[in-house]
C-alpha cells in the first residue's frame, strides 16, 4: 500500500489575511434601488497568487477520474476526454450569447440540431429537446409531458408507478409533477414482478418510470411484454437513461417501445459531473409527443436555422435559453469522435469491465440475483458484516486509503450491505485487476485495522450523521454556528 | 442480538405495537434501528391523522437511508412524540421507550391478531 493524498491545514479563504484587493464599482455608477445597496460586503481580501495556491492545494487534496479509479456506481464517473473540454473552451462556444442575433449563431444552432439528430439515432427516438439542465429535471419534464399529452386527451391520471430498485429522483420528479407514486416491487430475479406491475397498473396510471438494465446492472428481459401492458392500460413508458451507457449500439429505448426518454449527458457521453451544475440532461419523445417538447424548437429551412416558439401544445420553457451549451457542446464532441461503431463499443467495453470484474470479487462478496450483468453489478458485504462486524462503509472508506474511490454504499435498498461498483469503459485491466485484489484483501484484512480507515487521505473518517444534522452551507452559517458573528 | 421485548406485537416491516386497552403505541424495532444506524431526520404524524392499516405514519432517515414506517394498526392519531423533532437519535437508544413514535386510538382491533409476537419476529429478523 503506497497511496498517500496531500493533506494541507489550508484555511477557509474567508480566514486568509490579505489586502483589499479588489474594487467595487461605486454607488453613482450601479443603478441600485435605494435600501438595497450594502455597505459591507462579505468578500475575502486575498491577492491572485495566494487564491491561486489556496485552490490548488485544495485540488491536491481532492480525489477525481483524472487521479484514479472512481467506480461509483449508477453515477458512470467515465473520464472525460480533454478534446472535449478543449472544443468547448473555443471561443465559439465561450463568446456567444443566447440572446444574440440568430444569424450570428448559426453555426451554435447548428450544432444543437445535429446533436439532437444523433440523440435520435442512438436512443430510436424521433424528436430531442436539449433544454433540461441535468436529468432529473429531464424526468421532470418528461412527467409535464406525460401530464400534458392525457390532458389533450381529456384524461385525468394522477398515478406514476416506479418500481423499487429505481433511482430516488424518479418518484422525486413524478410528485414534483403533482403525481402520487406507486412503487411496485422487483421479483425473485431483480427485474419488475410482470404480476405486481399488473396489479399497480389502472386507468390512472399515467406513466410508468423504468430503467433498464435496472440498478442491479440487470437488463429487464420483459421489457416489451410491460410496454404491452403499460400501453394497454392507457400509460406512457418513460426511460430513465441513466444507464444508456450498457445498450447503445445494441438495443435502444425507441426498440423497446418507450415512449420518453431522458440522457444524461455525463453519464452516457463523458461530459463532466457538474457538482451541482452545470449539467444537461435532453429528453427524447416518439413523434406523437413532439407537440408537447419545450420551446423553443430549433428548425433549420432551406440551410438556415431558427429558433421556434410558436407551438401551442409546448409544455413552455423549462430553463432559460437553450440549455447549458458548453455541456453540449463537449457531448457533440464526444459523439463524433467516437461515431457509431465506437459507441457501441463503448457500451461492450463498459460490460466487459463490469463482468470481468465482478468475476474476480464475488469470491470474498455475496452476489444477490447472481448473473450475467450490464454495465454495473451490485455485491454484498453481509457475510462480512456477520462475521467480522465489517460493514459496507467500512470497505468504501479501506478502499480510499488504497487510492481507489469507494463504490455506491447501501443502494438500491433491497440489497443488504450494498456495493454497487461501476468500472466504465475507460479502466485497463491492469487497473481493474488492482482495484479487484483492493477489495479481496480487505476482506480478508484485520477488522480493526479497516475499520480505522481511511488514514492516508487528506481527512479521515468524517462524522456523517454531524454533517446531515448540522448544515453548514455557507461562511455566514459557519460563523453563526462557531457564535463568531 | 437486538432486543425484541415479549410483551410487544410486530410487523414484518419492523414496527412495533404495545396495546394498553383501545390505545396502540407505535415504534421501530431495535433491530430496524441497528440497521439503518443513527437517526438525522424524522417526519411525525400529526395529532388527528386518521390512518388505515399500511399507510405511511412517519418517515425515519439516517445517513443510510430513509425508510417509511407504516401504520400496524387502523385508527386515529392521538399523540406524537414531538422530541424526536429535535432529536431523532432517541429511537437509536430507546426505540422501545422514549423513541416511541405515535399513539393510535384504534378503530379495528381486530387487527392486532395479524401482528407477528415476539417469538415470530425473532424468527423473522433471523435472531
Amino acid at each position: 500500500m503506497s497511496y498517500r493524498q496531500a493533506r494541507y491545514d489550508e484555511p477557509l479563504i474567508f480566514e486568509m489575511e490579505g489586502e483589499n484587493d479588489f474594487c467595487l464599482m461605486n454607488d453613482d455608477e450601479v443603478n441600485v434601488p435605494e435600501g438595497m445597496v450594502r455597505k459591507e460586503l462579505c468578500l475575502p481580501e486575498v491577492p491572485e497568487m495566494e487564491v491561486v495556491r489556496h485552490y490548488v492545494n485544495l485540488s491536491q487534496m481532492n480525489f477525481g477520474v483524472d487521479n484514479g479509479m472512481y467506480p461509483l456506481g449508477s453515477c458512470t464517473m467515465k473520464y472525460n476526454p480533454k478534446y472535449a473540454d478543449k472544443l468547448s473552451s473555443l471561443p465559439e462556444v465561450t463568446s456567444v450569447h443566447p440572446c444574440q442575433d440568430e444569424d450570428s449563431i448559426q453555426g451554435a444552432l447548428c450544432l444543437m440540431r445535429e446533436l439532437e439528430k444523433a440523440l435520435c439515432a442512438i436512443s430510436m427516438m424521433d424528436a430531442v429537446t436539449l433544454q433540461p439542465a441535468a436529468g432529473a429535471q429531464g424526468e421532470f419534464t418528461g412527467m409535464l409531458i406525460a401530464k400534458a399529452y392525457h390532458a389533450d386527451r381529456g384524461q385525468t391520471r394522477t398515478e406514476v408507478i416506479v418500481p423499487d430498485s429505481a433511482h430516488g429522483t424518479n418518484p422525486a420528479s413524478a410528485a414534483m409533477a403533482g403525481y402520487t407514486v406507486i412503487e411496485v416491487p422487483s421479483g425473485q430475479d431483480g427485474c419488475v414482478d410482470l404480476e405486481a406491475l399488473e396489479a399497480a397498473l389502472s386507468e390512472r396510471t399515467a406513466a410508468v418510470m423504468v430503467t433498464n438494465p435496472n440498478t442491479l446492472g440487470l437488463f429487464e428481459k420483459d421489457i416489451v411484454r410491460m410496454a404491452e401492458m403499460v400501453h394497454a392500460a392507457g400509460a406512457l413508458l418513460y426511460y430513465d437513461g441513466a444507464n444508456l451507457n450498457a445498450i447503445m449500439g445494441t438495443t435502444s429505448p425507441g426498440t423497446m417501445d418507450f415512449d420518453i426518454v431522458h440522457f444524461n449527458l455525463h453519464k452516457t457521453f463523458a461530459t463532466p459531473h457538474g457538482g451541482g451544475g452545470p449539467g444537461a440532461g435532453p429528453v427524447g419523445v416518439k413523434k406523437f409527443l413532439e407537440p408537447y417538447l419545450p420551446v423553443p424548437r430549433i428548425v433549420s429551412d432551406e440551410g438556415r436555422y431558427r429558433l421556434d416558439y410558436e407551438r401551442t401544445d409546448s409544455i413552455g420553457k423549462v430553463r432559460s435559453m437553450f440549455g447549458n451549451f458548453a455541456v453540449l457542446v463537449r457531448a457533440y464532441a464526444y459523439i463524433i469522435a467516437q461515431g457509431g461503431d465506437g459507441l457501441k463499443e463503448t457500451s461492450q467495453r463498459a460490460v466487459l469491465n463490469s463482468n470481468y470484474l465482478k468475476s474476480k470479487v464475488v469470491a470474498a462478496y455475496d452476489m444477490p440475483f447472481a448473473q450475467l450483468r450490464k454495465h454495473e453489478f451490485v455485491v454484498s458485504a453481509r457475510r462480512l458484516a456477520k462475521e467480522k462486524g465489517v460493514h459496507a462503509t467500512d470497505v468504501a472508506k479501506a478502499l480510499l486509503d488504497r487510492g481507489f474511490m469507494s463504490p455506491t454504499v447501501y443502494f438500491p435498498s433491497l440489497v443488504e450491505e450494498a456495493l454497487m461498483i461501476e468500472p466504465t469503459e475507460s479502466e485497463s485491466k491492469d487497473t481493474l485487476d488492482r482495484y479487484a485484489q483492493a477489495l479481496l484483501d480487505i476482506a480478508a484484512g484485520d477488522p480493526a485495522d479497516i475499520k480505522a480507515s481511511p488514514r492516508y487521505t487528506s481527512v479521515s473518517r468524517v462524522d456523517e450523521v454531524y454533517a446531515a444534522k448540522e448544515l453548514i452551507l455557507s461562511w455566514r452559517i459557519y460563523q453563526r454556528k462557531a457564535g463568531l458573528k | 442480538m437486538s432486543e425484541v421485548p415479549a410483551e410487544l406485537r410486530y410487523t414484518k416491516d419492523h414496527e412495533w405495537t404495545r396495546v394498553e386497552g383501545d390505545m396502540a403505541t407505535v415504534g421501530i424495532t431495535d433491530h430496524a434501528q441497528g440497521e439503518l444506524t443513527e437517526f438525522v431526520y424524522v417526519q411525525l404524524p400529526k395529532e388527528g391523522d386518521r390512518l388505515s392499516k399500511g399507510d405511511v405514519l412517519a418517515i425515519v432517515e439516517s445517513v443510510k437511508n430513509t425508510a417509511d414506517v407504516y401504520a400496524p394498526v387502523s385508527g386515529e392519531v392521538v399523540a406524537v412524540n414531538g422530541p424526536l423533532d429535535d432529536d431523532p437519535s432517541q429511537i437509536n437508544r430507546s426505540p422501545y421507550d422514549n423513541g416511541w413514535i405515535a399513539r393510535i386510538k384504534m378503530s379495528e382491533p381486530g387487527e392486532l391478531d395479524k401482528l407477528m409476537d415476539a417469538s415470530a419476529y425473532r424468527k423473522h429478523i433471523g435472531e
